[in-house]
């Protein structure tokens, strides 16, 4: 019997139907982006290219959809098959993360039509970051529709099909852990092109992608904690605390390990100044600093890491944390010079929103239609 | 080799790749060879704007207007519509040229043509580029896929994406050698260069332009001196001006690298919105860092052979194929 099964609650419920309905008004401002170009629905300007779509939906939501990633990690390199029973979910949040990117990425491209070249090698400049994210993420998108694959065909009892593909799967499961190392690494290098523009307490130069891969590890263990959390209280299931319990040990580590090499490259280049500056920077470093820390001081404590409800709290510390770490850098204390400034305008933003329901549409959809979430005997056991 | 000691080798060797970026990074970029450039002089520039009218003239572009009025140009910024425009700097009560206090200041802006183009290494498509002859950056239409990248990785902000447009492409300064103007490779100059009453902006190879600014420097204030206008090689008049005392600094001699055009000035650069640079072009440091890791493809290649394997293995430990409870 496999260790998974379909959650048996009816699809249409009124939050579904409120989903449904940011998805349309959404839909409306995605039609005018194609009719009448970026500027009728969005606030992006010469000084900044990159508003909340590329931000969230790129740079923020990949680091959000790390989940299959981390897990990855933790049960085939670490061999750790206790968690094996999260890895479903996680996938599958890692893939519509993703997919979503992918999407969104074409959205925001501004000349969508012709995408074609990114793919073409006479087009290729090796120099750029922005090819090998291009690239990997559009591979990444290929590598987990196929990881989550087994879902579908045991869905179908496609027990020949499943057969053949187990044999070759543990290639891509590896391919699926380097390719997030390869193109999350890039993120953070995305930032060094971009010189004084960025902060100086975001502006880490070679660190950049050690940094970048760093929080996007962290992210991902902290949103699989996060979800299993809510899908344990949204459906009334038995929490799989205990598990949970040990992704926090990991996280603790990573949080640990990404302060100490954040604080080292401003303490040597000599910029702590900057911390205590009480400008925009200063307060945003000092604010995103502060959910890492809180994280990291519940996460410290075993009787916090073992209670649900502490766990769920610094789950949601830590991603806002990373989160935090990459708006502030990419946006917040983003600063192209005088004469630009930036704010999202409202069909930006619910563009984005729309976005976040679709994917959680989806997700109701597939967990309530295909055995990804683990069997509750199996995960109380 | 355990598990244990292939992460650590992997994870110490992934340290070292990052830590050595730095030396193994890629030096500046050298200027191409017969490049060709501009010198402003802001001390020269008399806010006329005519350079704006001809590049407008140049690129077929039409005047930006104010409300209803289009008897001039009005941009206040570079832009979809504006390749170049003539900015001012003010203070106080603004009545003494070229001076930091209670005076103003032009100042132009336009591409400048890095010697080290950011946007052309950020560029995933290769549509921006840097001619080899003569050090022009220049873009192509049909490669451009509209990621702005180029405007992120552009440390003036000259790249502009027309966004009003659902077609909408990137706008620069093309040193009007585009293809259909071509005039730098018909022997010409540029349209600002050639419109330009005062010599302000001047045209011509960047070596000679160099030295044309060291010499202004070296100028005594209060002197006259005969500024070429136009080319600066085959002059084709001169304007007579009193020297001002000119800052020490010919702003794109080094500034990341270097640029083709340079600027002159009596205040200092920042007051004319110049970004704070260094020497070292942060392109060359990126492209060390991407190069570094991913030399050869060799690291992720190690890195995928030792997962792969890894993976296998717990996999085929913990019996999944078998029992098909596989991710």
């Amino acid at each position: 019997m496999s260790h998974y099964a379909e959650l048996k609650r009816p699809l249409f419920t009124p939050f579904f139907l409120a989903l449904a309905v940011v998805v349309v008004i959404g839909c409306v401002f995605l039609a005018a982006r194609f009719v009448l170009g970026m500027g009728a629905v969005s606030n992006l300007n010469g000084g900044y290219p990159w508003g909340v779509w590329v931000i969230y939906d790129i740079v923020v939501g990949t680091a959000l959809a790390c989940g299959g990633y981390a897990l990855a990690v933790t049960v085939y390199i670490f061999n750790k098959g206790q968690y094996h029973p999260l890895i479903r979910p996680a996938l599958l949040t890692s893939l519509l993360g993703y997919g979503f990117a992918g999407i969104g990425a074409f959205v925001d491209m501004g000349r969508w039509f012709q995408f074609y070249n990114l793919f073409l090698p006479s087009r290729m400049n090796v120099n750029a970051v922005m090819l090998e994210v291009g690239l990997c993420v559009a591979t990444y998108v290929l590598v987990l529709c196929i990881e989550f694959l087994p879902t579908v065909l045991d869905k179908f009892r496609a027990q020949a099909l499943r057969q053949k593909l187990d044999k070759v799967l543990f290639f891509f499961i590896a391919l699926g852990i380097l390719l997030p190392t390869m193109h999350q690494s890039s993120l953070g290098t995305f930032l060094i092109a971009m010189g004084w523009k960025v902060h100086p307490l975001w502006q880490s130069l070679h660190l950049q992608p050690l940094l970048a891969v760093l929080s996007a590890f962290t992210m991902g263990f902290a949103i699989v904690v996060f979800e299993a959390s809510l899908t344990a209280t949204g459906f009334r299931r038995h929490p799989e605390t205990h598990l949970l319990a040990g992704l926090g040990k990991i996280i603790v580590g990573l949080i640990s390990a990404f302060l100490v090499f954040r604080f080292a490259e401003i303490l040597i280049r000599g910029k702590l100044g900057l911390v205590f500056a009480f400008d925009l920077g200063s307060v945003m470093f000092l604010i995103e600093t502060g959910f890492f820390i809180f994280a990291l001081v519940t996460l410290l404590s075993p009787a916090k890491r073992g209670n649900g409800k502490y766990l769920l709290y610094a789950a949601v510390s830590m991603v806002v944390a990373g989160a935090l770490y990459r708006f502030n850098a990419f946006l917040i204390t983003f600063n192209p010079g005088p004469g630009y400034s930036y704010f999202p305008a409202l069909p930006e933003l619910m563009m984005t929103v729309a976005t976040i329901a679709t994917e959680i549409m989806v997700y109701l959809f597939v967990v309530k239609n295909f055995p990804v979430l683990p069997r509750e005997e199996h995960a109380a056991a | 080799m355990d598990r244990r000691n292939f992460f650590k080798t992997s994870l110490g060797g992934a340290a070292a790749a990052v830590a050595s970026a730095g030396a193994h990074a890629r030096p500046n970029l050298e200027p191409a060879p017969e490049a060709v450039g501009m010198l402003y002089d802001s001390t020269l520039c008399v806010g006329c704007k005519a350079c704006v009218s001809k590049c407008k003239e140049v690129n077929g572009m039409p005047p930006v207007a104010m409300g209803n009025d289009t008897y001039a140009d009005f941009a206040l910024d570079l832009s979809a519509q504006t390749l170049n425009v003539i900015k001012i700097y003010t203070d106080g009560k603004a009545t003494t040229k070229d001076a930091e206090k209670d005076g103003f200041a032009f100042e132009k802006r336009s591409c400048m043509h890095c010697v080290d183009p950011g946007c052309v290494s950020v560029c995933p498509v290769t549509a921006l580029t840097r001619d080899p002859r003569t050090g022009i950056v220049s873009y192509d239409v049909d490669a451009c896929i509209g990621c702005r990248t180029c405007m992120t990785g552009c440390p003036y902000n000259v790249p502009q994406y027309e966004y009003n447009n659902p077609f909408g492409k990137i706008f620069k300064c093309q040193m009007c050698n585009q293809k259909g103007v071509e005039r730098i490779d018909k022997g010409g100059m540029t349209g600002c260069a050639e419109a330009c009453p005062t010599g302000a902006t001047l045209f011509g190879p960047r070596t000679a332009l160099l030295e044309e600014a060291k010499r202004r420097i070296a100028l005594k204030p209060g002197e006259t001196y005969r500024y070429p206008r136009g080319d600066v090689s085959k002059p084709d008049s001169f304007f007579e001006k009193t020297v001002t005392q000119y800052q020490d600094h010919v702003w794109g001699e080094k500034e990341a690298g270097g640029t083709n055009v340079m600027h002159l000035s009596a205040i200092s650069y920042d007051k004319l919105g110049m970004p704070p640079l260094g020497e070292r072009s942060h392109a060359s440091i990126s492209e060390g860092v991407q190069h570094t890791i991913y030399s050869y493809f060799a690291l992720p290649a190690i890195a995928l052979t030792g997962l792969t394997w890894l993976v296998r293995r717990n996999t085929a430990e913990a019996g999944e194929s078998k029992e098909g409870s596989g991710s």
